[in-house]
């Protein structure tokens, strides 16, 4: 039990997928601009990372590895992810229309999001068992939510900023994305 | 076997991940208007925003969702008012055909420059400069501001005044929007006078920087049949709404600044 704790607040802070792996980063810049497009894209990835892993896992240890196979390990996990993501958006598409569209583009490239083929590949990589798998990807997923809120609330800020004209824009929300990343380095040494 | 047991595994993935998401997409099917559709090809897709809504297709989901009128497309006019009308089968609202009009003849002959500008050629960041190059700090800069954001090429810069050409003008008003001394105006394509200077200079002074500027003497005022035409912030400006374009103010105008744009 406490190391299903350590791993759920590694993956959440410690190893923070954007702010310390810097995996995931563009939907990370591109969706952060609105506090509630913030959390939907935080809870469809956090969906998308735990429903992969779910099935990657038992398709890695039960087809996969038995028939010596591993190499396929990529092609097939993209394409377990790439399910999950079409799912979301057809969800979506129905009962959240105002999310689909705020999230636009940002929604299919979840497909190609290194954070959450990170998290399937990592699971495999670090030997977990199934539940510590599952609970990395819920880590992971949060992490990742907490990750764009915070900065959707930096880049709140960030509007009513004095800002040099050389800086507006993207450079300055790439500066804010470092300082933030910063902040969270704080988190390192937690647990030993 | 070394093949085909990958190419089994890998095959049976994407196969159950289609059955998947076709029933998925059954299940969480959504009824979209074809009308909506429709009426996106029959927008011209500027996408100017002349409407009031974001976009040619927001403006299309506006009108069957909101019941948004069908006559607000200005590059599309009557044309694309008929069309719609045709989509939803309802009558054709009118339209009034608009056109975009510059109120300045302030050209390189009429009037000078103060000084020279070595800056960003545009004409926002020359007017931040003490308020522009020229001698008359109401008229045209003439660095095409309005030129450069026009979508369908009706503006040109004749000898330093920007110039509407009428045929080519979708009436979207971004020209309007841009420029910094606000000298466009959207108006009735029908309605062919307008008052070509808006200098809020006295009499003297707009005579002293500029040839072709109204002096605000009034004459028009009293001359129009149809009180059509006030003199305000020392020049002119006409009511489209009351003008018949008579002409008569154009010919009793001393300093011709009261011009027939129709050509």
């Amino acid at each position: 039990m406490k190391s299903l704790m350590i791993i759920l607040l590694a993956a959440m802070l410690t190893d923070n997928f954007v702010l310390s792996k810097f995996m995931g980063i563009c939907p990370f810049l591109g969706v952060s601009k609105k506090l509630d497009s913030a959390t939907g894209m935080g809870l469809a990835v956090t969906f998308v990372m735990i429903c992969a892993t779910l099935v990657t896992y038992p398709i890695h240890h039960g087809i996969l590895v038995p028939n010596e196979l591993e190499y396929l390990d990529t092609v097939v996990f993209i394409m377990v992810i790439a399910l999950f993501v079409q799912l979301v958006e057809t969800m979506l598409k129905k009962c959240i229309p105002s999310l689909y569209s705020s999230l636009g583009v940002y929604l299919p490239l979840i497909t190609t999001n290194c954070a959450v083929l990170g998290v399937t590949v990592l699971n495999i990589d670090n030997g977990y068992s199934f539940v510590q798998s599952i609970v990395n990807a819920l880590g992971g997923g949060l992490g990742f939510m907490l990750s764009l809120v915070i900065f959707s609330g930096v880049r709140k800020k960030m509007e009513y900023a004095d800002i040099p004209e050389t800086f507006k824009g993207v450079p300055a929300t790439l500066i804010a994305a470092s300082i933030v990343s910063v902040s969270f380095m704080g988190f390192s040494g937690l647990f030993n | 076997m070394t093949y085909v047991i990958p190419a089994l595994i890998v095959g049976l993935c994407g196969m159950m991940a289609g059955i998947l998401l076709t029933v998925a997409a059954k299940v969480f099917h959504v009824e979209v208007d074809e009308r909506i559709e429709k009426i996106g090809e029959a927008l011209p897709q500027a996408n100017c925003g002349a409407c009031g809504y974001a976009g040619c297709a927001d403006y299309a989901a506006a009108i069957i969702q909101k019941g948004a009128p069908t006559n607000l497309c200005r590059p599309g006019g009557a044309d694309a008012a008929g069309k719609i009308a045709a989509i939803l089968g309802t009558a054709a609202a009118d339209v009034v055909p608009m056109v975009a009009v510059v109120h300045c003849n302030g050209d390189c002959n009429a009037t000078q420059s103060a000084f020279v500008f070595d800056g960003v050629q545009s004409c926002k960041a020359v007017k931040r400069f003490y308020g522009g190059t020229g001698t008359c700090k109401y008229g045209c800069i003439g660095l095409g501001d309005c030129m450069n954001v026009c979508e369908h090429s009706a503006i040109r810069i004749e000898n330093g005044v920007a110039k509407v050409t009428p045929a080519l003008c979708g009436a979207c008003g971004q020209c309007a929007a841009v420029c910094p001394n606000q000298l466009i105006e959207i108006k009735p394509l029908a309605k062919h006078i307008d008052v070509l200077c808006s200098s809020a200079d006295n009499g003297k002074v707009t005579k002293l920087n500029c040839k072709n500027g109204c002096i605000g003497c009034k004459i028009c005022e009293k001359k129009c049949p149809n009180e059509a035409i006030k003199v305000e912030n020392f020049h002119a400006a006409i009511d489209y709404e009351k003008c018949t374009g008579c002409g008569v103010c154009m010919e009793a105008c001393p300093v011709k600044v009261i011009h027939s744009c129709e050509k």
